[in-house]
């Protein structure tokens, strides 16, 4: 007889209302193999995950722990079954050092002292056995995100986890530490931790996981071996019907220069260069993309050409008008000039989650006609403006009313980008295109950046997913420390060498 | 992920969510009137005929509901951009100083019709002036406006002393307050003004200035929620950094909102001033600056809710003063006891009932 899974779930069943999350989902979690939960959205992978860690209690169905029947009210009953859950969003104390939150929760006395000493020696146990290795005296709030995320795992394993599940890990992570976490995965499989990880991105699925389920609409629709599929596969069965992963499109129609940028700089108030000297050139009718790993300057770049930030040194020509720091331009001048731009944190900058979704739809806009005419916004133009956009952008559900913070990621996204693109701008600013987005809406989004830019539009989209790049631009700049270090045509890029330049190993 | 429980209807949550903490608030009211040897269900008939027994008493309850709306207005203009105006008092203060300045100066010399709007906007004008001042501070050099509006109360208040002790103080009086306002400074009562119109009511301090406050109820809902200033204001409200995306200068708007406040929190000047006392006194604002903050909190900062909790307060304020008077064991603290329980369930502890409600609900439909 074969030893009993880490953990068989049969029959899980879940309801809110009258949405119905989880349907009669069973599953097996083997010992120390990595098994991959992947779907859009909303398909009640998240639900499924909280119920196994005691944070919802199951409707029906029954969880099974190492073969025994283990019912979970809690989290705490989790723990005591050596289950150990890494959130999408770190649960950390900034101020706190690795130790001090590592036994947060876990002190062992009224006194400090003893437990810190017992937890030093058992962090650098657990960095030795497993390879993860973190300054225990570093203050969290100085770690990069790869590094807090170590400590997020270490804290579930220093509680004795043996079963590890990992919600959208990588999300907040750059291409390289994703690398990185797979490496330090692969080492806790190997010391027979058993891991489950929980994501929509189907790279991530390829390269980590042993064997994979696809949820859908609540249900599992499929139990693969990783070895045995493939992304387009996986792809279908995630969505429910054939997803092309692979663009198509022309080549460039290119025209006049729409965007000229010259030794443009900006530094921070500590003296910091976040931009250093940054020439770039955008056309009508070409996309280009700037790859590199975020926190490299992308972020400030898309602010300055937006307007929302003045540059420190150098200039930028958008459509005629020159800015510079003497010249500084707001971001209301700059839509007026034709400029978008879809900021790469919607949630902060491209839309107010309190707001309807109409209300929404004319952010930074609203004092403009139609919707403001004599100075009163008329509610009607605007809710009408934003069905049609929502037709077609096919976001879902077609409600204007609905608040915006309650539509999936996906929708959001589709619902900022046809505002910007309404306009029919010259210029078209995309931070980070489908970050969170369901593969079905990444398609749809990717076709609607060519679709501008054969519409004659110069669209400059910044991405830190390469695939992205790679299939969307037509030029490729890469950024490394508030520099551009290389420029690559379309066709001439492979990921190996972009890589590179992105960790400033290679110039082109 | 989705939260256990769902939100409640907007009805539930507008009306019945509030009720049930007035409720609350006059249950824990009624234990404590019957620990002093008072029959609750007496002292709530005394309270409730005190409000709104008779034509006086109604006329009363809405002279009180008219401060409330300015100051309860003031508060929740701030509040949908995010700013958390607690000067209502001083910015009140203030505005009655400008409506009663401009009186003084002019009421020999211009008549009614026209020196009443000039008051007026004399009010708005002052009571915007002192909260420019935090929201500068806070807009251009970072200083908090919860603690600089609390320090510009009493700022108001030493200065409207000094102003009325020793530059306004009329001639040979005793008594801190100004010479008596002449006829075109008055703004008519409401009794008078229906009399004029052949309906007759009893006197009362009730006086045309709530014309003004429904004015204000319908500019704020206009200005909120139909106008591109009230969206970017409610946007950098909800999330100053879209705010700025949107391209909304969140130095001029938190000027803007500030202003707006403090001009609406003026008007309490108006009604005071002019419509009652007919000279400049010392503390008219009485409170009113800060019962703004639980009247827009209860209003859920929407003017018709602002209307409706004004209405409440001011029946408080009409029927606690009629409560003390009767029972002389009520004293007036006592009566502030039960407006500081009506604030603290409906403000404080307002979202204390909403889980019972929502599993109550959800048990409900299911």
């Amino acid at each position: 007889m074969t030893a009993a899974p880490a953990i068989e779930l049969r029959g899980i069943d879940k309801r809110f209302g009258s949405v119905h999350a989880v349907r009669g989902v069973s599953l097996v979690i083997e010992k120390g193999a990595i098994t991959g939960i992947v779907g859009e959205n909303g398909a009640g992978k998240s639900t499924l995950m909280s119920i196994l860690y005691g944070l919802y209690r199951t409707d029906g169905g029954e969880i099974l722990v190492e073969g025994e029947s283990a019912p979970m009210d809690s989290p705490r009953d989790a723990i005591a079954r050596g289950i150990g859950m890494v959130h999408q969003h770190f649960m950390l104390v900034d101020t706190f050092t690795v130790l001090e939150n590592l036994v947060l929760g876990a002190e062992g006395g009224p006194l400090l002292a003893g437990g810190l000493a017992a937890a030093r020696a058992e962090l650098l146990r657990l960095s030795r056995e497993y390879g993860l290795t973190v300054d225990p005296d570093a203050r969290v709030a100085d770690l990069s995100v790869g590094e807090q995320q170590r400590v997020e795992i270490l804290k579930v394993l220093f509680r004795g986890a043996r079963i590890l599940i990992l919600d959208e890990p990588s999300a907040v992570l750059t291409p390289q530490e994703t690398d990185q976490l797979f490496r330090i995965l692969a080492t806790l499989k190997e010391r027979g931790v058993s891991v489950v990880l929980i994501t929509h991105k189907l790279r991530e699925i390829m390269a980590a996981t042993d064997c994979v389920y696809v949820m859908r609409q609540g249900q599992v629709v499929a139990e693969r071996r990783t070895a045995d599929t493939n992304p387009e596969e996986l792809a279908e069965l995630m969505v429910g019907r054939k997803v092309r992963l692979e663009l198509d499109k022309a080549a460039p129609q290119r025209g006049e220069v729409r965007l000229e940028v010259e030794h443009l700089s900006l530094v921070d108030f500590r003296g910091v260069r976040l931009l250093d000297d940054i020439d770039l050139q955008l056309r009508a009718g070409e996309i280009v993309g700037i790859a590199g790993v975020s926190g490299n300057g992308q972020t400030e770049l898309l602010q300055v050409l937006a307007g929302i930030r003045a540059p420190t040194s150098g200039r930028f020509t958008v459509c005629g008008r020159t800015v510079d720091a003497a010249h500084a331009i707001d971001p209301g001048e700059m839509r007026d000039l034709g400029l978008a731009h879809v900021p790469e944190d919607r949630h902060r900058q491209g839309m107010v989650a309190a707001f309807r979704a109409s209300e929404t739809s004319i952010l930074g806009y609203h004092d403009e006609p139609p919707f403001s005419h004599n100075y009163i916004l008329s509610n009607p133009v605007v809710g009408a403006h934003c069905a049609k956009l929502m037709e077609q952008f096919d976001v879902r559900p077609r409600l204007p009313g609905l608040l915006s913070g309650n539509f999936s990621g996906g929708n959001q996204q589709k619902l900022v980008l046809a505002r910007e693109m309404a306009r029919k701008p010259k210029v078209l600013l995309v931070g980070q295109p489908t970050r969170g987005v369901d593969i079905g809406a990444i398609e749809f989004i990717h076709r609607e950046l060519v679709k501008s830019r054969d519409a004659g539009c110069a669209v400059l989209v910044v991405s830190v997913e390469l695939d992205e790049i790679l299939s969307l631009a037509d030029r490729i700049l890469v950024m490394f420390a508030g520099r551009i270090v290389g420029e690559v045509e379309q066709g001439l890029a492979d990921e190996r060498t972009l890589g590179l330049m992105m960790t400033g190993a290679k110039a082109a | 992920m989705r939260a256990l429980r769902r939100p409640l209807p907007p009805w539930a949550d507008i009306v019945l969510l509030p009720v049930i903490n007035v409720a609350l608030a006059f249950l824990t009211v009624g234990v404590l009137v019957a620990l002093i040897g008072v029959n609750p269900l007496h002292a709530l008939k005394l309270l409730i005929g005190g409000a709104i027994g008779s034509s006086e008493s109604i006329g009363y309850t809405l002279y009180y509901t008219t401060n409330f709306i300015f100051t309860g207005l003031a508060v929740a203009v701030a509040f949908h951009a995010g700013l958390f105006n607690i000067g209502g008092e001083g910015q009140a203060y203030i505005g009655g100083l400008g409506c009663g300045l401009a009186v003084l100066a002019l009421d020999r010399y211009l008549p009614g019709w026209i020196l009443i709007p000039l008051a007026i906007a004399a009010a708005a004008l002052f009571g915007a002036a002192w909260a420019a001042v935090p929201a500068w501070m806070q807009a251009w050099r970072g200083s908090h406006v919860v603690i600089t509006t609390i320090m510009f109360n009493f700022v108001a208040s030493a200065l409207m002393v000094y102003l009325m002790v020793n530059v306004l103080i009329a001639p040979g009086s005793m008594t801190p307050q100004s010479r008596n306002f002449g006829p075109a400074g008055k703004i008519p009562s409401m009794h008078d003004a229906l009399h004029t119109i052949g309906i007759n009511v009893a006197p009362s301090a009730l006086n045309l200035s709530i014309l003004l406050a429904i004015l204000c109820c319908v500019g704020v809902w206009v200005f909120l929620w139909h106008t591109p200033w009230g969206y970017a204001l409610r946007t950098m409200g909800h999330n100053p950094e879209a705010a700025v995306y949107a391209g909304t200068n969140l130095k001029s708007m938190t000027m803007l909102a500030m202003c707006l406040s403090g001009g609406l929190a003026g008007f309490v000047g108006v009604n005071e001033l002019m419509g009652v006392h007919q000279r400049i006194v010392l503390d008219f604002p009485a409170g009113y600056g800060f019962a703004g903050i639980a009247v827009a909190l209860m209003g859920r900062s929407h003017p018709f809710g602002i209307v409706l909790a004004a209405l409440l307060f001011g029946a408080l304020q009409q029927g606690g003063a009629e409560l003390a008077f009767e029972i002389p064991s009520m004293t007036r603290e006592m009566v502030v006891v039960i407006q500081g329980l009506v604030i603290l369930f409906s403000g404080a502890l307002a979202h204390l009932p909403r889980p019972w409600l929502q599993s109550l609900l959800a048990l409900r439909s299911s």
